[in-house]
């Protein structure tokens, strides 16, 4: 097996000299499913599609209860600049709108449309196939992922149309393409690139085409050198050698994250709080990549995902075509599993996943993994935090080069400003320090609460600023009016001392005239005379 | 008579220091309390007046004069109140009335009748109605005052909890046996050096 990587590595100059700071290795006995051919799931009865799948403004629905819907009809259409439409994933009736849980560690709920399936599986043929798609505007190109629904596959749900712009000031020099699935149990990107080469070639091209990228990477991990192959095949085949090729990395979690990929391959780092194009970079996942190649050249939106599903209580672990909205319960039934009062599900990797309070979430744009695990094996897992023992083994494996223990014991201490200090906000959860962390502490958690209270503190200080304003207004408009009032009732009382003095010099005059009438009558014969 | 050469330089130095503080204080005068102002920038500016003053900025006025003591905010909570201690260098006091949790006032619109009492009893503005038509409450503004409750005639108005938002939901402090440890020992902690003040 060393023998061939070296090979491949000489025949193909491939070796990364570079590489991010920190990252663990794991062990590969937890991809199970890595070699499965991905088999598609069956429709279910009833799909449920939250009107929020990505990060962003939430949808509106465009349907209402007792419609009939084609699949990749939209049903909610996009809000904002920051949003992307939801649609139906299979042709049937609008049967309910109602607040449901959604896969989020909360287990709150957003308002989702719920779809009865009829069997038919009608297409909607609203989106024209673009197959020509270098004759296409950039414009329309853009709105056309855009309208398919298309948010980062790999699990962050980022609006991918936002990306794929060509701005002059700031040229995108590299396109990479992340085919690094680093989170332990998880196979499914690694499977779709062995299995739909092309496409995802076809969807980067079209990536390439529309910010006008001079080069474009494809990033596979060594643990997955079959995809290598396939894949530099797939670029031979399609003749695309010279504008795209192969990266092979050194398997290192946490290696899929944007920040982490960009410094590996390009050897720069994103400043904190920058997006990837600040470098000249745009990454995205390659389920992302066959998800644009589907809505261009096919016409399709967004309505499936290829889904890993694993875990110790799953009878038959698999790689799965899902349709969006497909209830978890369903497809972990589809996969053998029987006993739903003994397990916990994950959504996600084990790393970076969450726990489900409820397993009947549907699967949504995010979904890249459900792992369903015996109660008893969660339990086990959890140990009881000890204290720190400045081991300092958190601080070698963070991948933002942070110091996670003075982090942790600021987050702990309510010391968020400190904490802010210690750039909080850098921290990509991966959850490496806390799988090192040799006392279990849980490190990650600690920072999602800081960063959660840090937010929290935000939006009361902003609140208060506004009532601030409200208030001040309402003081100075109160002045005002009793400045007015005072004005009006000053006025009232000149005019009314005017009055007063304007009658005491007419009863004056009056008088007056009357002590000078005699006098005038005198006068009059001498006027006369 | 070398001695006299220092007392000169100092008089004079003292002298153009002191023209120029004179100056200073005059053309950069400050208007207002700035220890006022930044009190009041710690404060949540719900202008409840639970505090026992009209509002926030006077009880902010009070505290700076050393009039008010400084653990008498009760939405601000222990965070307002360490706040307040570290500005004003005094020991930190325990906070005598617990805050409620976040709430709004709801007005019943079919039994209001339009009075608009609590349109000029309301400190921030957010209450809209014409007189004989009925007032409604422009949630996101509402401070949960309850000002709004006492001038209404018709007891209309009830104070609603503040719907949980998904995207304010923010994770917990986890429940490990430690970290509750912790927080106890905190309150405790608390606890004693409250009672020393009070």
């Amino acid at each position: 097996m060393f023998d061939l990587w070296d090979k491949i590595q000489q025949s193909l100059h491939l070796k990364s000299q570079r590489h991010f700071t920190g990252g663990i290795v794991h062990a590969r006995q937890y991809k199970i499913t890595a070699h499965q051919p991905i088999i598609t799931c069956p429709v279910p009865d009833v799909l449920i599609h939250p009107i929020k799948q990505h990060i962003g403004e939430p949808c509106e629905p465009l349907v209402k209860v007792g419609d009939r819907v084609l699949r990749g009809q939209m049903i909610a259409k996009a809000q904002g600049y920051l949003s992307v439409p939801v649609h139906a994933s299979t042709s049937g009736t609008v049967f309910k709108i109602e607040d449901h849980t959604i896969p989020h560690p909360s287990g709150m709920g957003l308002p989702s449309i719920f779809i009865k399936a009829d069997g038919l599986d009608e297409v909607d043929e609203s989106l024209h196939p673009l197959p020509n798609y270098r004759s296409v505007d950039a414009v329309e190109l853009r709105e056309r992922i855009r309208n398919a629904g298309i948010a980062g596959l790999g699990g962050a749900v980022f609006p991918t149309f936002i990306k794929l712009v060509h701005d002059h000031h700031n040229p995108v020099e590299t396109v990479i393409l992340n085919g690094i699935e680093c989170e332990p149990w998880l196979t499914n990107d690694h499977q779709l690139m062995v299995e739909k080469a092309h496409e995802i070639i076809s969807g980067m091209d079209i990536v390439l085409h529309l910010v006008e990228a001079k080069q474009g990477i494809i990033a596979i991990e060594d643990n997955t050198l079959d995809a290598v192959e396939v894949m530099q095949k797939a670029l031979v085949d399609m003749g695309l050698t010279e504008l795209i090729r192969v990266q092979v990395l050194p398997t290192k979690y946490p290696q899929g994250g944007e920040k982490q990929l960009i410094q590996a391959i390009t050897g720069k780092e994103v400043p904190a709080g920058r997006l990837p194009l600040h470098v000249g970079v745009v990454s995205f996942n390659v389920g992302t990549s066959k998800a644009i190649y589907d809505a261009v050249c096919l016409g399709e939106a967004l309505t499936e995902r290829i889904i890993t599903v694993s875990g110790d209580i799953v009878e038959k672990p698999a790689n799965m075509v899902v349709r969006l909205g497909t209830s978890m319960r369903f497809l972990l039934s589809e996969c053998g599993v029987a006993d739903f009062d003994n397990l916990k599900i994950i959504h996600g990797g084990p790393m970076m996943g969450e726990l489900m309070s409820s397993i009947d979430v549907p699967v949504v744009k995010a979904s890249n993994g459900i792992l369903a695990m015996q109660r008893q094996t969660i339990m086990q897992a959890h140990h009881e935090e000890e204290p720190c023992i400045r081991c300092g083994d958190c601080g070698d494996v963070c991948p933002a080069a942070l110091i996670p223990n003075l982090l942790a014991k600021h987050c702990k201490e309510d010391q968020f400003e400190r904490a802010e200090d210690y750039q909080l906000f850098d921290c990509i959860e991966c959850g490496a320090c806390s799988y090192v962390c040799p006392s279990h502490i849980p490190l990650v958690h600690y920072f999602r609460y800081g960063k959660g209270q840090v937010a929290q503190i935000q939006r009361e200080k902003t609140f208060a600023e506004e009532s601030r304003m409200r208030s001040d207004k309402r003081d100075a408009r109160l002045a005002q009016e009793l400045a007015e009032k005072e004005e009006k009732r000053r006025i009232a009382q000149e005019k009314k001392e005017a009055r007063a003095k304007a009658l005491a010099e007419q009863e004056a005059k009056k008088a007056a005239e009357e002590v000078d009438a005699p006098k005038t009558i005198e006068n009059k014969p001498e006027e006369t005379s | 008579m070398d001695f006299l050469f220092p007392i000169i330089i100092f008089s004079l130095l003292a002298l153009v220091i002191g023209v120029g503080l004179a100056l200073a204080s005059r053309y950069f005068h400050v208007e207002g309390d700035p220890l006022a102002d930044t009190l009041d920038n710690l404060l949540p500016q719900t202008q409840c007046g639970q505090c026992g003053y009209p509002g926030c900025k006077p009880y902010a006025n009070a505290v700076a004069a050393h009039e008010a003591d400084i653990n008498h905010c009760v939405p601000g909570g222990e965070r307002t109140m360490l706040a307040i201690a570290d500005i004003m260098g005094v020991e930190p006091k325990t906070i005598e009335q617990e805050a409620t949790a976040p709430v709004v006032a709801y007005i019943r619109e079919d039994e209001c009748i339009g009075c608009t009492l609590c349109i000029k009893a309301c400190p921030v503005d957010c209450i809209i109605g014409a007189p004989k038509q009925f007032h409604t409450i422009i949630t996101d503004h509402c401070t949960g005052c309850t000002l709004c409750l006492e001038p209404c005639p018709v007891d209309c108005i009830d104070m609603i909890a503040t719907p949980e938002l998904l995207e304010h939901w923010s994770w917990p402090v986890p429940g490990t046996k430690r970290a509750l440890t912790g927080e106890q020992r905190k309150t405790q902690h608390e606890g004693v050096s409250g009672e020393k003040h009070v």
